[in-house]
């Protein structure tokens, strides 16, 4: 399956990627909007620092996703795209699968709120848009 | 790959999670084998834990089905529903439900768990007792708990809290006993538990620890201390044991004696999940499970095992095999707003960290995270996790702020290009 | 002491749009932007601010402008602003002024006075999507005369040329001057287009020898690594002589540039000054460039076409001639407006002559003595679209050197400031954190369109005049009309006036 991969060599530690990520979830029209209620963490994408490299941590969807497996409710699966969703509608904010997540890419979406993750923009648009956004390329969205 | 006809009949008894786990792993290698699961419940497969989430009207009864509607039709599943198993011949090869009849070539033995009643006396005569382990115990608590109740708990485990938190929006007083001088006793250390009391008791939430019920009494609970508990509904959640008795009437092995002498039961299964008796696997409650950080099996009762282990159970009925399966104590949850992971063994060097409400504890063994307490705020915790399934050797990582702050970067650009680049993953 | 300089741009932030990302923070090397934690707020530095547009660019919110500031002078069409500032500046410094890329100034562009002609009804057009159109060509001395070898057949290559699939090549620029990325962007898209980059005075990067085949390298009057693999790895040889935007003078690159790797391509220590003398310090006559164009052949086998680049100065046509008999394969001319990543301000805005003028005068000249098959000639400094490409062949260039639009291409915004080193769009830098800015997977793709799209234009406008073949282009001024240009400026440039 395509997935997003990071380029630690071009990554220029921008952030953008987080703020797109925040966007896109937000399902706002326009970008400021999305951050009306001040900074938000980002669901999908988080870069990390060492020194003066940068990368960005991204779910990999994985083949074997302990998060799918480990959830209590079923609120986790695979889609079409082979992305890893999560139904809202189900999750009820157990935070199993942020307990089980080897790469530390599930968000707290807070107390008895369903949990955040990337979905890799399935059903907004198809190249997710911390990649689209990318200014350097850093992030790819490929096949493996 | 051993070989499977493609006429293979599987049989699952129980319908929980395992049995999910089994039916998609079966389905990933076999189209056209028959799968049967037998039920003793009369709904399809739920999320149990759901069961407290939903008395507390945070999920609701459409929303709990653990896969969607057509699942077992969509999988060619033949899900006989309120029709528990009380027979196997393992020798013809054959299930019993009563009067129906079930052939198998391989069978998985998902029994599940049952609530543990002590014996107390006066406890025939309590008119509204429940214990909290599957819906309809959810159902009846809906039906008899309103502003008036007053709820008594027996025990203060995972069970009980979530029992707690559940009733807590409905009822009018909670008053929760146990006999361990702290609550969570399983998966919390002194201080921790401590702060999750203090903060269930300014909720209003009573707690009596070290103490026991002497007896039910008409409209209350002596406890051994001497006070006296007034309640309505009782609830008793002081723990589950293993449902092991079909297994262990086909010559399953179903304990195993730990060095200190005392077993664990449960039936003894391989890394494949196959019991001790050809063509029968056994996953989820009813099983040990191999617990990477004790390094040898013990009973963890946690959902995810559940479902991996059916999974791994599945993959092998059908002819396929997989990596082993390494599993650790993992539980995650929240108690009226009060989040709480915890993982692994709590052996080693602690090391605490408290910032804003949240409380943070990892217990470090020779450069190993070994386990950890996180109360209130925490991020990317499955890091920690994984670290301590990998017993990563985290010599010369800066420990302190890894563990407050976990990220992968602090492992090294080798272990991130590993996981994040495309030969990972 | 009080500074008498008020900043040139403001940078205009819409704080409704903004979103606090703070990406102008971590992308400002010049510090612009500043986050204030405990006020929250962001504020900007206009002092520090060069114009780059890297911040406005980045920006997610669109939530930035850069203006001109509006604080000003009393007017004078004497004493401008920039006058009055350059004066404050040397009184603060007591230096030479330094700038970077081709001048500001308004002196004439002679390709926007310039025509072009197109075929009505007779010599009809062609349509450069249904009909072949040959944009190839070859730079090199070409045979006086058509020899037959005793087998009956045409003696064939029998001086190195270079192939260019289009007439455009990428001028040079070391690597010192522009970063790593930058080269191996510019090798990149050559080889992938079929033409050639030029290393420039620096020598070349071991990484990149594998462009060799679309490498032009370089021999400068600092001879900055150069050696004989460094020879033999390019296709071509170029002796610089002068460089268009400062014609006459040497080269500077500070200390604070030679970092290892710098150090290591230049083959000269870490962290002392690249000086390039003015002069070559072997060559004081035509003969003494002749001895240095045998060198360099004798040294690569005779394989390998050699370039003589000059500045484009007032006795050009002359020069040119006497390159022309020196043995030279081609002759590059760099005009006055080219570009340049350090140059003392009063040269580069005073010294020199356009390229245009050049141009025609040289290719003029040489045809007269009839020499100009002995040669190819390429003209660079300040072609900035297509139609300058069509107009300088049509004048006479077998091909061009691009280096700005190149730059443009892939990020550069003309603040010319690349003498400062912290070029924000990893160009002109050789800080790593900058340098990393420059992705060449996307900067050469971005130099391929463009040569790619400046090649479409070229075969739309030939296929308008009803010409299918650069090489019926070349020199062929009738296809040109001056317009608003004297007499004296037709004549030079060989053309007419329009209408006529």
């Amino acid at each position: 399956m395509k997935r997003v991969y990071v380029k630690e060599e071009w990554c220029l530690g921008c952030r953008l990627c987080e703020y797109w990520c925040v966007y896109s979830g937000s399902g706002e029209k326009n970008f400021p909007f999305a951050f009306d209620k001040g900074a938000t963490p980002p669901a999908g994408i988080q870069v990390e620092e060492v020194g003066p490299v940068h990368f960005a941590v991204n779910c990999r969807h994985c083949d074997d996703p302990l998060c799918l497996k480990g959830c209590i409710s079923g609120a986790l699966s695979r889609d079409g795209y082979g992305a890893i969703r999560i139904d809202k509608t189900k999750c009820v904010g157990c935070h199993t699968c942020i307990a089980l997540c080897p790469y530390g890419c599930i968000v707290s979406g807070g107390d008895n709120m369903p949990i955040k993750k990337c979905q890799l923009c399935a059903g907004r648009d198809y190249t997710p848009q911390c990649v689209s956004h990318c200014p350097n390329e850093a992030i790819v969205f490929e096949e493996e | 790959m051993k070989k499977v006809s493609t006429d293979t009949r599987y049989v699952i008894i129980g319908n929980g999670v395992a049995s999910i786990g089994a039916i998609e792993a079966i389905r990933k290698n076999d189209k056209t084998g028959s799968i049967t699961v037998l039920a003793d419940e009369k709904y399809p497969c739920y999320g149990r834990p759901l069961i407290s989430y939903y008395l507390e009207g945070m999920t609701t009864r459409d929303k709990m089905d653990y896969r969607p509607a057509g699942f077992y039709a969509a999988n060619n599943v033949k899900l006989v529903l309120g029709s528990p198993a009380d027979r196997i011949d393992a020798v013809s090869r054959k299930v019993w439900c009563g009067d129906s009849e079930y052939a198998y070539d391989r069978l998985l033995i998902a029994t599940g768990s049952s609530p543990v009643v002590p014996p107390t006396a006066g406890y025939e005569d309590v008119k509204r007792k429940y214990t909290f382990n599957k819906l309809d115990d959810a159902l009846e608590l809906e039906k008899v708990t309103d502003g008036t109740t007053r709820v008594l708990i027996i025990g203060a485990g995972l069970t009980g809290l979530k029992a707690a938190e559940g009733l807590y929006p409905r009822v009018k007083e909670i008053t929760v006993v146990d006999m361990a001088p702290r609550v969570l006793p399983a998966v919390m250390d002194d201080e921790s538990s401590g702060i999750i009391r203090s903060y269930l008791e300014n909720k209003g939430i009573r707690f009596f620890l070290s103490d026991s019920v002497e007896k039910y009494c008409d409209g209350y609970a002596l406890l051994k201390s001497g006070a006296e508990v007034d309640f309505d509904v009782l609830v008793t959640a002081v723990g589950v044991r293993p449902n092991t008795r079909l297994a262990e009437s086909i010559g399953c092995v179903t304990e195993r004696m730990t060095e200190s002498g005392r077993p664990f039961r449960g039936i003894v299964v391989g890394d494949d999940q196959q019991t001790t008796v050809a063509d029968v696997y056994a996953a989820g409650d009813c099983t040990l499970s191999y617990d990477v950080t004790i390094k040898n099996t013990r009973p963890l009762f946690i959902q995810p095992n559940a479902y991996m282990q059916g999974e791994t159970a599945g993959t092998y009925m059908s002819g396929g095999s997989r990596e082993k399966r390494e599993y650790l104590p993992v539980n995650a949850g929240g108690f009226l707003g009060l989040h709480v992971i915890t993982a692994g063994a709590y052996d080693g060097e602690p090391i605490t960290v408290r910032d804003g409400g949240s409380f943070h504890r990892f217990f470090i063994k020779d450069n190993r995270l070994r386990g950890f307490i996180q109360i209130g705020e925490y991020s990317r915790v499955g890091i920690l996790t994984d670290l301590i399934r990998r017993e990563a050797d985290l010599e010369g990582v800066d420990l302190a702020s890894l563990v407050r702050h976990p990220n992968l970067a602090a492992l090294g650009m080798d272990y991130v290009h590993s996981v994040l680049g495309k030969e990972g993953a | 002491m009080i500074d008498y300089i008020q900043p040139d741009y403001e940078v205009v932030r819409n704080k409704e749009l903004c979103i606090k990302c703070k990406v102008c923070v971590r992308q400002c090397a010049n510090n612009v932007h500043v986050y204030d934690e405990s006020r929250d707020v962001l504020y900007v530095d206009n002092s520090k601010c060069v114009n780059c547009h890297r911040c406005v660019t980045l920006c997610p919110a669109k939530a930035l402008k850069i203006v001109k500031t509006d604080h000003c002078f009393k007017p004078s069409a004497n004493y401008t602003e920039d006058i009055i500032k350059d004066i404050y500046r040397q009184a603060d410094t007591g230096g030479v002024l330094l700038s970077s890329m081709g001048t500001p100034k308004s002196y004439p562009v002679y390709w926007d006075k310039i025509l072009l002609n197109a075929s009505q009804v007779t010599n009809p057009s062609i349509d450069p999507l249904r009909e072949p159109m040959e944009i190839r060509t070859f730079l090199g001395r070409k045979p006086e005369e058509i020899r037959y070898l005793p087998d009956g057949s045409i003696e064939t290559e029998k001086y190195p040329n270079l192939e260019l699939k289009v007439p455009i090549m990428f001028s040079a620029m070391s690597y010192g001057s522009i970063s790593k990325n930058a080269h191996i962007a510019l090798a990149r898209a050559a080889e992938q287009l079929g033409t050639f980059y030029n290393t420039g005075e620096g020598g070349l990067h071991e990484d990149l020898y594998k462009y060799g085949p679309n490498t032009i390298v370089q021999v400068a009057s600092g001879r900055f690594g150069v050696h004989p693999a460094y020879l033999d790895a390019g296709a071509a040889i170029e002796i610089k002589i002068g460089q268009g935007a400062k014609p006459g003078i040497g080269g500077h690159l500070p200390g604070s540039k030679i970092g290892e790797e710098v150090s290591r391509t230049r083959m000269i220590p870490m962290g002392t000054d690249a000086i390039s003398p003015a002069p070559h310090h072997d060559i004081y006559s035509i003969e003494d460039l002749r001895q240095l164009v045998y060198s360099l052949k004798e040294a690569t086998d005779y394989k390998k076409p050699v370039i003589v680049k000059i500045a484009a100065v007032h006795n050009v046509a002359a020069i040119a001639s006497g390159i022309a008999r020196s043995g030279a394969d081609i002759i590059a001319i760099d005009g006055f407006r080219g570009g340049t990543g350090a140059a003392p301000t009063r040269i580069r805005d005073n010294v020199g002559i356009p390229i245009e003028l050049a141009l025609a005068a040289v290719d003029t000249r040489l045809r007269e003595e009839g020499i100009r098959n002995n040669v190819g000639l390429v003209v660079a400094g300040s072609v900035r679209t297509s139609a300058d490409v069509v107009k300088a062949i049509a004048l006479g260039a077998d091909a061009v050197y691009i280096a700005t639009p190149a730059l443009l291409a892939i990020g550069c915004h003309l603040c010319r400031s690349c003498h400062a080193g912290r070029c924000n769009w990893g160009i002109a830098t050789q800080v790593p954190e900058l340098v990393q800015r420059l992705n060449p997977d996307v900067a050469y793709k971005r130099l391929v369109n463009l040569v790619s799209a400046w090649s479409h234009e070229i075969m739309e406008i030939m296929g308008g005049m009803g010409i299918n073949s650069i090489e019926a282009l070349r020199g062929n001024r009738l296809m040109l009309r001056g317009i608003g240009l004297t007499q004296k400026e037709l004549d030079i440039l060989g053309i007419r006036h329009a209408g006529e």
